[in-house]
């Protein structure tokens, strides 16, 4: 057990990253400290809940006996987070936090410097690692300090969003005083590192205040070249469910009854800074419409990916053929990442189709017809394409 | 025998739980346990707080919150509870216990979401109030998320409905309030896409029914009314469509009034009648259980915007969006006067006797005398930050909250 403060900072200046390999036994050497408590089967039972409640009372039970465990057993409750899904996570946060209040309260000290080195280690879940971090930082405030600055490209967002937010201030403080070659260094740090769509804009203003070039879509990973195809009827909103030819086969040399007449394939390319692709320019501002758009993906190697979308009209997208989410709700709004959907990439090419869905309303804020996705990892970290094209001038630059 | 055993300790829990019920029940009468107060009118039977107030006498204490939120604190006993969201994307969800006595923070447990958390700007995923049986409050936000912990802050049960239901979200946020009636909780989860109703074991977090709702937003909150006949509590499920009553144990429908209705401001019952933001107002009084309630009377004049309408005495109060109250005759809908008050307004008045307490966007609490000829402000106070929830109102005092603080006034 550490004693204070600077303690913990020489911890975890002396061991920095490469110090993990004391966590992967600390689950092992804290199994002593509740004996009589099978602590391994009462987080089973918490990993095992289902969907609709199902497992709520078991796990009810599970909590009650886990909080009777001492402060130690914290650290085992936080490394069941990285088996655990988001109502797992949910359930051992908050017996967690029942067992920080009680020794707290009761004046024991908590395993501050196991904390350390389970925050350390990447290995384990996020989130759980972003519990021990606010921790650390309850318990001693001034460790964050040094800890955040080895976080700039955490696996942990929340994390990582602190440890750019000090880059951003850096930098921002640089600017004010007139430095401008450090400042713009340290925004590019920060742009590199930063995946909260506030920080990239905040960031991404303070290159260009520098004159510096910054590529948001490619940043965000959003797709940009498409095909799309419309015309489809939407009457009466039954054009969601209903199956028109692109859903069965892509041939781009094809042309299908649409609405009112045959449609055929045509380019449409974005420049949009945030990969919005206006279905209207290709279409007109129809109403009571459905088109595809599709585009091809080429991945240097099979791996797991979210697609994240922005759309205030009713979509669906498919991946290789293989629907992976659809959703019927027009004009409730936009905004980056509205949607988190995972799918697997296969290596070589994949087929990226969406269909986009215009409904009846006739209202000023109901004219838009788009889209944005982009594909990354679950930190939002872009996975581009290996036949990703160029950016697209953006119509300022074209202007220019 | 490891089953033996669980069943035994489930027992023994709804044993200590109904024992703790019990317990509770002398000080009920001064709780406030869900959205609009334990039953649902906005009002307090008996006196509750000055109708002159002053900033400097009557702010008893003020707390700072960690997120933002528009959801009512609910009182149970010496606690009050309120929810709150924080994060860039608002998907660290607080639920905190204050003592009523000073303001201190008893305990706060958070959660991440596992739904949806984007919503319009005005509004936060903390936008549902939440609810208690007395014994446990149930809490639940925007994303879905919904968790049971017990006035010690120990989690009883948790759900994530968008887990269950992947489409149920809206965009623009949800904002419908839980209510529990007996040991079921019923939650209306209704939106354009995935839209239910569902009547959950307060228990143990299963559903015991759940149902199809339309697929149309909506923001309005359940209240609870006597069946006509039985006596038996219904539930009122408002919608686009009217309003339909429930047997919230099993689900099954009494009774249906399909003439439309508000999304946003929700239904209020006084004497046995129901009166719902429906064509303005429209008073029903239900009749047996298979047949459509009666229709009192309709008023387009008493027309709502977002605050829920509120019946206090013989009268019904109703905001515009201009922020003028309308006073209507709960007898046959008339209008007896109207008073313009400095809006505009997202939460519900609450009141006692012959007050009425509304709290405006601007974070102006204004007091209004109903007993007056015109109606008439009778004292202020400004709190001086946006304020977008219903005020919780118990026995001395009246609980507000905005995105930074949590506000006692009382005497």
């Amino acid at each position: 057990m550490i004693r204070n403060t600077g303690d913990l900072f020489c911890l975890l200046s002396r061991r920095g990253l490469r110090g993990l390999s004391l966590a992967v036994g600390l689950g092992a050497s804290l199994c002593g400290h509740a004996a009589s408590l099978d602590i391994d089967t009462e987080i089973a039972v918490i990993q095992a809940i289902g969907p609709e409640g199902r497992g709520n009372e078991r796990a009810q039970m599970a909590v009650r006996r886990l909080e009777q465990a001492d402060g130690d057993t914290l650290l085992r409750i936080l490394a069941a987070m990285d088996e655990a899904d988001g109502l797992g996570l949910n359930w051992l946060r908050a017996t967690a936090d029942v067992i920080v209040d009680r020794e707290l309260s009761n004046g024991s000290r908590l395993p501050l410097e196991a904390l350390g080195e389970f925050l350390l280690d990447v290995r384990h879940h996020p989130r759980a690692r972003r519990y021990a971090y606010e921790l650390i930082a309850r318990l001693a405030p001034d460790a964050t300090d040094r800890l955040l600055p080895g976080m700039i490209n955490d696996p942990s967002v929340e994390l990582r969003r602190d440890a750019v937010q000090r880059l951003v201030d850096q930098a921002s403080s640089l600017e004010s005083s007139g430095k401008n070659a450090g400042a713009s260094l340290m925004f590019r740090q920060a742009l590199g590192a930063a995946r909260d769509v506030d920080q990239i804009e905040s960031v991404a203003a303070g290159l260009r205040r520098l004159g510096r070039e910054v590529d948001l879509p490619k940043h965000f990973g959003f797709l940009t070249h498409w095909n799309v195809i419309g015309p489809f009827d939407n009457t009466g909103r039954r054009g969601f469910a209903e199956v028109f030819p692109p859903e069965n086969e892509i041939r781009l040399d094809a042309a299908y009854p649409g609405k009112g007449k045959s449609v055929t394939w045509q380019r449409l390319v974005t420049s949009d800074e945030y990969g919005m692709l206006d279905v209207n320019k290709a279409f007109g501002p129809l109403k009571e419409v459905t088109a595809y758009a599709y585009t091809e993906f080429e991945s240097d190697e099979a791996l797991p990916v979210e697609f994240r979308l922005g759309c205030k009209n009713a979509w669906k997208l498919w991946l290789n053929g293989e629907l992976l989410f659809g959703r019927d709700e027009y004009h409730r709004g936009i905004r980056i990442d509205q949607y988190r959907v995972r799918g697997k990439m296969k290596a070589g090419k994949n087929v990226v189709l969406v269909k986009v869905c215009q409904n009846e309303q006739m209202e000023d804020w109901t004219v838009e017809w788009q889209f944005q996705l982009r594909v990354c990892d679950e930190t939002g970290t872009a996975i581009l394409a290996a036949n990703r094209p160029a950016t697209p001038m953006t119509e300022a630059k074209k202007r220019r | 025998m490891l089953k033996r055993f669980e069943e035994t300790e489930q027992v023994m829990r709804r044993c200590i739980l109904l024992f703790l019920s019990i317990c509770a029940l002398p000080i009920q009468g001064q709780d406030w346990k869900q959205f609009r107060g334990s039953d649902g009118s906005g009002i307090l039977g008996h006196p509750a707080l000055p109708a002159k107030l002053d900033m400097d006498e009557h702010v008893d204490w003020k707390q700072a919150l960690p997120g933002r939120g528009l959801s009512s604190p609910i009182v149970v006993g010496d606690r009050v509870f309120v929810s709150c969201a924080s994060g860039v994307n608002q998907d660290r969800l607080h639920v905190r216990c204050h003592a009523v006595s000073d303001g201190a923070l008893m305990w706060e447990r958070q959660f991440w979401a596992t739904g949806r958390t984007m919503c319009h700007e005005k509004t936060s995923v903390a936008a549902p109030t939440p609810a208690s049986d007395g014994s446990r409050v149930f809490v639940l936000f925007s994303s879905n998320d919904l968790f049971c912990l017990d006035l010690e802050g120990r989690l009883q049960w948790l759900r994530g409905l968008t887990a269950d239901y992947p489409n149920a979200s809206n965009s623009l946020g949800m904002a419908s309030s839980p209510i529990v009636i007996g040991d079921t909780l019923v939650v209306q989860s209704e939106n354009d896409s995935e839209s239910f109703a569902v009547g959950i074991d307060a228990d143990n977090g299963k559903n015991r029914w759940r149902m199809d709702r339309p697929k149309a937003a909506n923001w309005t909150s359940p209240v609870v009314m006597d069946d006509a006949v039985s006596g038996k509590k219904l539930v009122i499920l408002q919608s686009s469509k009217g309003v339909t009553a429930v047997d919230p144990a099993s689900g099954e429908i009494a009774w249906n009034y399909a003439d439309g209705a508000s999304t946003i401001p929700s239904s209020v019952v006084a004497g046995g009648i129901l009166l719902v933001p429906s064509n303005g107002i429209t008073a029903l009084r239900p009749r047996s259980a298979d047949a459509e309630p009666e229709q009192l009377w309709r008023s387009s004049r008493l027309r709502p915007a977002t605050p829920s309408p509120v019946v206090l005495g013989e009268h019904l109060y109703t905001v515009n969006q201009a922020g003028v109250v309308t006073c209507g005759s709960l007898k046959d809908g008339d209008r007896v006067w109207q008073l313009r008050l400095k809006g505009p307004f997202s939460g519900t008045p609450v009141g006692w006797g012959q007050y009425l307490y509304f709290v405006n966007e601007k974070g102006l609490l204004q007091v209004v005398d109903t007993e007056t000829e015109e109606g008439e402000i009778v004292s202020q106070i400004d709190l001086g930050e946006t304020v977008l929830c219903t005020p919780a109102l118990v026995d001395g005092a009246l609980f507000v909250r905005s995105d930074q603080h949590l506000w006692k006034i009382a005497e």
